[in-house]
This record gives C-alpha cells, sequence and structure tokens, in this order.
C-alpha cells in the first residue's frame, strides 16, 4: 500500500507601500491596502475560489477517498477575511468535509525559527490558536516556512508536541534515500519526518504548461501512471506544492484544472494507492532510518537552502535591524506594535531583496513588486526606522 | 551570412579623446579599440587633428584641417542641405574649424546668436556670425556650425575617393551629410550611428534643420545603429524610420586603462563628508535642476553631505542661482569641466553617482562611476537603464524618490557595499568587444543590402 499525500501551501504577504524616507515621523500605516486587496481579489478569482470549489466537487464525489491537507499562513488568513470572505468560507466547508486537514506554520511565514526560539514559538501558537478558531482543527502536523528545516527545528518542534513535520527532498540532504518513505529526524525520539518528491511535485507545480518540457503536455493517466511504477518501492509520494499552481501559476487554460479533476480517480485505478494527509501518513507508517540534518535546507530554488531569503548584505541587514527589536517589542507588550513588527517578519520582505534572482530567473521576478532588491531594501529600512520611532516613542 | 574578411571602415565623428566634451568621443575610442582588435582597419576623420594627437590612437585619424576644402563645395553642398530642408536657406561662411568649446565661447555663441534672432524677429537684417565663435553640440546651434558641417562633408568626399574602405560609419547628426557624401562618391554601404537625437537635446523645442538632417542621414543609411532600445522607440515613433534596419548596440565601458587604486583621502581627526556627484553637461537634457531639487531635501535631513556638480553648459548661471535661492551654496559645489587627473580624483572621492538625465539615448558616464566603486543613481529615461540591473532607478522628475535613494546610500553602509559589489560584477560583462561583436554583424547587414 503506498499513500499518494497531497499539501498545498497558501500564502500571501501584507506587501508594503512605496514608503519614503520623508514619511518616516509623518505616516505610520506601511502597508498598501489597495495593492494587497487587488492582488488577492485577482488570485482568489483565478485561483482559490474555482480550486476550492473543485476540491469540494472531488472530496464528494470521491466519497471520502479524495483526502487533501493545506497549510494556510495567517497572513493570508487575516486577508481572506477582508478581502474575500467567499474564499475563507470555501475553506471552512472544506475543513468541514472531514477529509482536509490544516497544518500548523508560523503566523507570519516568518524566518522566526532561525532568529529567535521564543518567537517562534509564540507564532506558531497564534496561528495554531487561528486553526481552531476558524477551522476547528487543532493541527498535529507541523510545516515551517518554505518547509526551512534542520535538525535543531525538527527538536523544538518535537518539544512543541507534533508528530511529523515536513520537509524538501533535497538531493544534497537524501543522496542515495528515496523520498518516498518515513524518517526520524536525528535527535528526536518520536517526531516524524515527510519528505517532499520533488520531481512529481515540480512536473506539476513548475513544468505544467512548459512547452519545451519533453512531457508536455502533461496528461492525468500519463501522470497516474509515473506514480503508479513506483508501487512496491514506496511508501508514500508526498506531493508539496504551492497552492496558486492552480489558476496562478499554472493558468487555467493551460488545463490545469482539468488535469486535477481527473487526476485522483486515476490514480485509484491502481489498487495499491490511496491518499491519505500527513497526519493519517504519519499514524500509519513507521520510520525507515534516521536523517542527520545538520545544515538548513528549504524548498527555493535549484540550491534547496536559505539564499533566496538571507545571506546577502541587504537581506542580513535588514533581519538583524529586525530582530534587534524583539525585547523592546515585547516590553512594550501592546498589540498593535507587536503585530506590526511581525507583519515585517513575513520572508517575502526578504526574497525581494534577493540579489541572485537576475541569474536564477523569473520565479523571483514574478512574485517582486520592487524593481530591485535595492529598492525593496530601501523602502523596508524607511518603515522600519519609522517603527522604531514609534517604538521608542512608546517607551519614553 | 557569410563571415566576410573584417570590413576596412571609413569612421566619421566630431569628437576624439582627448578633446572632447561629453560621452561621443569616449564611445567612439572604446568602439575603435574593440573594432580595431576585430582586425576592422579604421580611418577616422575628424574636424580637426593636431600634430602628436594620434600617437595612441588604434585608427589612423584625418583632421579635415589638414586638407584644402575643394573648390566645388559650396553650391554643391548649399543644394544638398536644400534639397533635405526646403524652405530653410543657410548661409555658409568661413570659419575656423573649432568645435570644443570653453564655457566662456559657448557663452558668447550664445549671446550672439540670441541677438542675431532677435533681431531677425524686428525684421531686421541678418548679420554674420563672427568667424571665431562655433556652436557647441548642445543647445542652439548657429548657423556657422551648420557651416562646418557642410565644410566637414565636402573634405570627406575627397577623402573618401582617395582611402581605401568597405563601409562609411558615422556618428550623430554633425556627421550624417558627410556620411551621405562619402557614399555618393564612393558608392559604399552606410552606417549610421545614432547617439543623441534633437529630442533628447532639446525636448519639444527642436531644432527643425537638425532635425530634417537626422531624418534624412536615417532614411539615406543602408543601416542604423542605436545606442539603446529607448532611443531606437525614438527613432521610429519621431523619425518614422523602418524599424527593420535599425540595430540596438549598447555602450559599453573601456576598462583597458585602470585607475591607480589609491584610498579615498580622510582629513585628519574628523569623518570626511559624504560626496554625491552630478557630471555632465549643465543643460536641459541632462537634469541638473532635478539634482539640485533633491539635495535641498537630503541636505534638509542630513548633515555632513556635500553635492558637487561637475560639467559646463547653458543652465550653469541658473542653476548656480537657484543653489543660491535655496541658501545651499556652502554645501553644494561647482567645479566646471572636468577632465583627466580632476575627473579621477572626483570620481574617487564621491560615495554616490547620481544621473537624473531627462532624456538620455545611453548615459556612459554610469558605467565610469561603477568602474570606480561608486554606486549610481540613474533615471529610467536613459538607455544605460537597460543594460544596468545593480543601480537604482528613478524617474527623473521624481525628486523625492532621487533624494530617497541618495539618503539611502548614504545611511546604509551595507546597501552602498552590496550594490558597488554586485555592479562591478556586472560591469565585467559590459564590454566594448560585445558591442564590436554587433557592429561586425551590422557592417555585414549593410554591405550584403548594398550589393543586391
Amino acid at each position: 500500500m503506498t499513500f499518494v499525500c497531497f499539501y498545498f501551501q497558501v500564502h500571501q504577504p501584507h506587501r508594503l507601500k512605496p514608503y519614503s524616507f520623508f514619511d518616516i515621523g509623518n505616516d505610520h500605516f506601511y502597508e498598501d491596502d489597495e495593492k494587497n486587496a487587488a492582488i488577492l481579489r485577482k488570485v482568489a478569482e483565478k485561483c482559490y475560489i474555482p480550486a476550492n470549489k473543485l476540491m469540494l466537487e472531488l472530496i464528494r464525489r470521491m466519497e471520502g477517498r479524495f483526502r487533501i491537507s493545506y497549510s494556510i499562513s495567517g497572513t493570508a488568513m487575516d486577508q481572506f477575511q477582508r478581502f474575500s470572505p467567499e474564499t475563507l468560507d470555501l475553506f471552512k466547508e472544506l475543513a468541514d468535509t472531514g477529509c482536509v486537514e490544516f497544518l500548523s506554520e508560523t503566523y507570519n511565514h516568518s524566518l522566526a525559527s532561525l532568529f529567535s526560539v521564543e518567537e517562534f514559538r509564540q507564532q506558531v501558537s497564534h496561528h495554531r490558536q487561528l486553526m481552531r478558531d476558524e477551522f476547528g482543527q487543532v493541527p498535529v502536523i507541523f510545516r515551517n516556512t518554505e518547509l526551512i528545516y534542520n535538525n535543531a527545528i525538527a527538536g523544538l518542534v518535537e518539544s512543541m508536541g507534533y508528530d511529523a513535520i515536513l520537509t524538501e527532498g533535497a538531493d544534497h540532504v537524501i543522496e542515495w534515500r528515496s523520498p518516498n518513505f518515513l524518517y526520524r529526524p536525528e535527535g528526536c525520539d518520536h517526531l516524524k519526518l515527510l519528505l517532499k518528491n520533488y520531481r512529481l511535485s515540480d512536473d506539476i507545480a513548475f513544468r505544467f504548461s512548459n512547452r519545451d518540457w519533453p512531457e508536455y503536455p502533461l496528461t492525468a493517466p500519463r501522470y497516474a501512471n509515473w506514480i503508479h511504477q513506483l508501487a512496491g518501492s514506496a511508501d508514500t509520494v508526498n506531493l508539496f506544492m504551492d497552492y496558486e499552481t492552480f489558476g496562478e501559476h499554472q493558468w487555467q487554460d493551460s488545463g490545469i484544472f482539468d488535469f486535477l479533476a481527473d487526476l485522483p480517480e486515476r490514480i485509484l485505478t491502481h489498487p495499491d494507492f490511496r491518499f491519505g494527509t500527513p497526519s493519517e501518513v504519519a499514524a500509519a507508517l513507521p520510520p525507515v532510518a534516521r536523517l542527520d540534518v545538520p545544515g538548513t535546507i528549504s524548498w527555493a530554488d535549484e540550491e534547496r537552502d536559505l539564499t533566496a531569503w538571507k545571506g546577502n548584505n541587504l537581506q542580513d541587514d535588514a533581519l538583524a535591524a529586525l530582530f534587534s527589536l524583539e525585547e523592546q517589542v515585547r516590553a512594550r507588550n501592546n498589540p498593535d506594535l507587536t503585530r506590526t513588527w511581525r507583519r515585517l517578519q513575513t520572508s517575502d520582505h526578504f526574497y525581494y531583496m534577493c540579489t541572485k534572482w537576475f541569474a536564477d530567473g523569473d520565479v523571483h521576478k514574478y512574485f517582486n513588486p520592487y524593481e530591485s532588491p535595492y529598492d525593496a531594501y530601501i523602502n523596508f529600512q524607511n518603515v522600519l526606522a519609522d517603527f522604531k520611532q514609534t517604538l521608542h516613542e512608546q517607551i519614553s | 551570412m557569410t563571415e566576410k574578411q573584417p570590413a576596412k571602415i571609413l569612421m566619421l565623428g566630431w569628437e576624439f579623446p582627448p578633446h572632447i566634451s561629453g560621452g561621443l568621443g569616449v564611445a567612439c575610442l572604446g568602439m575603435t579599440r574593440a573594432l580595431a582588435e576585430r582586425g576592422h582597419p579604421i580611418t577616422f576623420v575628424l574636424p580637426r587633428v593636431k600634430q602628436g594627437m594620434s600617437n595612441e590612437a588604434p585608427v589612423d585619424l584625418l583632421g579635415v584641417n589638414q586638407f584644402p576644402v575643394p573648390s566645388a563645395r559650396p553650391p554643391a553642398m548649399g543644394a544638398m542641405l536644400a534639397g533635405i530642408s526646403p524652405g530653410l536657406s543657410i548661409h555658409t561662411i568661413d570659419s575656423l574649424l573649432s568645435p570644443y568649446m570653453t564655457e566662456e565661447s559657448y557663452q558668447l555663441t550664445r549671446s550672439v546668436y540670441q541677438q542675431r534672432m532677435a533681431g531677425e524677429r524686428q525684421g531686421g537684417e541678418r548679420g554674420d556670425v563672427p568667424a571665431s565663435v562655433v556652436g557647441d553640440v548642445s543647445g542652439d546651434y548657429g548657423p556657422d556650425l551648420m557651416a562646418e558641417t557642410l565644410r566637414y562633408a565636402a573634405v570627406v568626399g575627397e577623402i573618401a575617393a582617395g582611402v581605401e574602405h568597405d563601409v562609411i560609419h558615422c556618428h550623430d547628426w554633425l556627421t550624417m551629410l558627410a556620411g551621405i557624401r562619402a557614399r555618393q562618391v564612393s558608392g559604399r554601404p552606410l552606417v549610421v550611428h545614432v547617439h543623441a537625437l534633437e529630442f533628447d537635446r532639446s525636448g519639444e523645442h527642436v531644432n527643425q534643420l537638425v532635425y530634417d538632417i537626422e531624418k534624412h542621414g536615417m532614411e539615406q543609411a543602408d543601416r542604423v545603429v542605436a545606442v539603446s532600445h529607448y532611443t531606437r522607440d525614438t527613432i521610429i515613433r519621431r523619425y518614422g524610420i523602418d524599424p527593420a534596419k535599425i540595430t540596438v548596440v549598447h555602450n559599453a565601458v573601456d576598462r583597458s586603462h585602470s585607475p591607480v587604486p589609491l584610498p579615498a583621502p580622510r582629513r585628519n581627526g574628523r569623518q570626511r563628508d559624504k560626496v554625491v556627484l552630478f557630471l555632465g553637461r549643465i543643460t536641459f537634457q541632462k537634469g541638473p535642476d532635478y539634482f539640485i531639487e533633491a539635495a535641498a531635501r537630503v541636505l534638509k535631513k542630513k548633515e555632513n553631505v556635500r553635492f558637487v556638480m561637475a560639467g559646463s553648459g547653458d543652465m550653469t548661471r541658473r542653476m548656480i542661482e537657484r543653489v543660491a535661492a535655496l541658501k545651499m551654496g556652502t554645501r553644494f559645489h561647482f567645479t566646471g569641466f572636468l577632465r583627466g587627473a580632476a575627473l579621477e580624483r572626483i570620481f574617487r572621492e564621491s560615495d554616490v553617482y547620481v544621473m537624473p538625465s531627462v532624456s538620455e539615448p545611453f548615459g556612459i558616464s554610469p558605467l565610469e562611476a561603477m568602474y570606480h566603486d561608486v554606486p549610481v543613481i540613474i533615471s529610467r529615461q536613459s538607455g544605460v537603464a537597460e543594460v544596468l540591473h545593480h543601480a537604482l532607478k528613478v524617474d527623473f522628475w521624481d525628486v523625492e524618490a532621487l533624494a530617497d535613494r541618495i539618503l539611502a546610500l548614504l545611511n546604509h553602509g551595507k546597501l552602498h557595499e552590496e550594490i558597488v559589489r554586485q555592479g562591478s560584477k556586472e560591469l565585467k560583462a559590459i564590454q566594448w568587444s560585445n558591442a564590436a561583436h554587433h557592429l561586425h554583424d551590422v557592417y555585414n547587414q549593410a554591405r550584403e543590402r548594398s550589393i543586391q
């Protein structure tokens, strides 16, 4: 028996408005409400709403045999509440089917796991509360921002009571091992590790509409056949991807929705395969071995490392400046200031500052509201300067 | 395309180092060096060549001043011009060829020209301009400059008959008539290289005759080279030239003469003031007024900053007056036109370079600034913005954004460091050898076209 385990990431940042040095001290609202609303509504219309409706239809048609999971960032949830309540209602409807699992992450889709254990714990618990309030589920599976992972993060997550954690099946970490089994993180006693099968995941997420790809156009029967070829040599096939794959990254006219609509039945034509959510997979399967990941990995770019968010002068300077305020923000204990500070932690702000995107290709450019990483840095630092000033005024 | 022997080039230019007033001469040197390295023999014709000037040049330099003016010149060339721009009559007068001007001679030309125009408006007689002053390649043009281009064209016609060449390559409007003349004489294909257009120099207030010459030159050309997509668009939109015959070849920076690495001078005891540099002609096209307005905003927020405006041009006096009116004279400095060691020094002492051009076909000096590890802020209305990623870009009119970017570079050491580091890598790829490679293709296209 082999599981097919779908997890979809749903995330939208609170993008900052163009904020000049001359706004410092004069303007304490940093978000680009108009742009955020416009983008969210556009993505909802192209992706979230039609995809949610299709998932509901599939789950009902398959009578419980099609099962999926989501991780929805708190910043996306906030924006659904404000700008697209219909999307949120559809997610609630999905939750009510009993076939959909919601995972834990940091509320602000942040890099807190790399900077502050205390901040990380608080953001995760904040998000867990949100999942309970909105969907009536207490998550038991954790996935970190951008699948950022190492032994220490696994240990921390285990100590917080989770059953399993998700990460990338990065070649340089798993080497000869297969991503299609469960592992035990080095240093953990009971936490299980699910690895993304990035080849099969990225066939859908990145290559589906690429006309230069030899497999184009990909059909559900052929894709199901690739999965069936793993029969007998895999416990689980973990297909992890951005939810925006459906209708936003791969446009509707690429046939992505038709592909998705056809896929579950095609996969289930083979008697050895079934769908499972991460907690079902973790409960059913034993880990086959320990996996030692001392260095940090993620699911980003070719490198599968942190360089999309951290490592160049701009990113490191901005991150250090932001996290240096932790103690002061906590000391104020002012909910508005804390929320603002946490929204500035959203990883996207640092992704925009990545200077390798000229070489690394259009994925970075596509998501980037700034003309250059330098503009992203300047805007962020201007905002942070005003925030710092406000914080100090509050203290004195 | 069949690979041909490197074309022998008859190149027509108006300036060449060390006698330059702007980026065109610098570009011509870099370009000809790279073309010569590819094996192209080049004869480069200038209005004036002095003794000893050609020692280090990669080309055979010919000066029109070294040739007798052909006797058939005035009627033939006058007719040529009349055919291009009917309704405009030009008095051709004899004068000295000296296109390189000081600020004083520039002001003199300008005032003479203005007096003359005022006289014309009042129905007075057209007075001839004194023979010793010639217009610069910016701002307004006296008719004597037109006479220079005709004289130049006439002599180039003679040269074209005597110098062996496969292709004629001319730069900008001053040499376009000469290019056409050379083609009439030798029958070789003509490549017109556009570095700047009348629309860039003068905005909407174009000199009609210059516009007509530019249009005619590009129509006559077998191939047109534009220094940017920005310029190519202008050529198509404003001049109606067939897009199919225009090739974009971006400029580059010459790295063969490396600056001597010296530490920036520090004054004893206290931190040196930061320096923000504007370097270029002080003319409408270069947007000096936006630099000043941004400076005023920066100085309200930050001490220990100095602004330097290096260059000269017809807006200099107005700019000095504006700086005085803003009461920032102690922080804002005018150096005049810089070259050689003074130029090296100002680059080395600068912390930020700004090019706020209103309309810049390419803009080579930001590359020179980057070459000196100075981060650059450039206007989006520039060709160089097409090739530079590791630069900050603003709209020329957005002085608040410009001030914001200047402050950011002054306030955040890490930003300064990163943009210099990345820019230095990027600069290595912007080489004249690439431009020469593209020009080689353009020559082949021109030669094939002329065979057909």
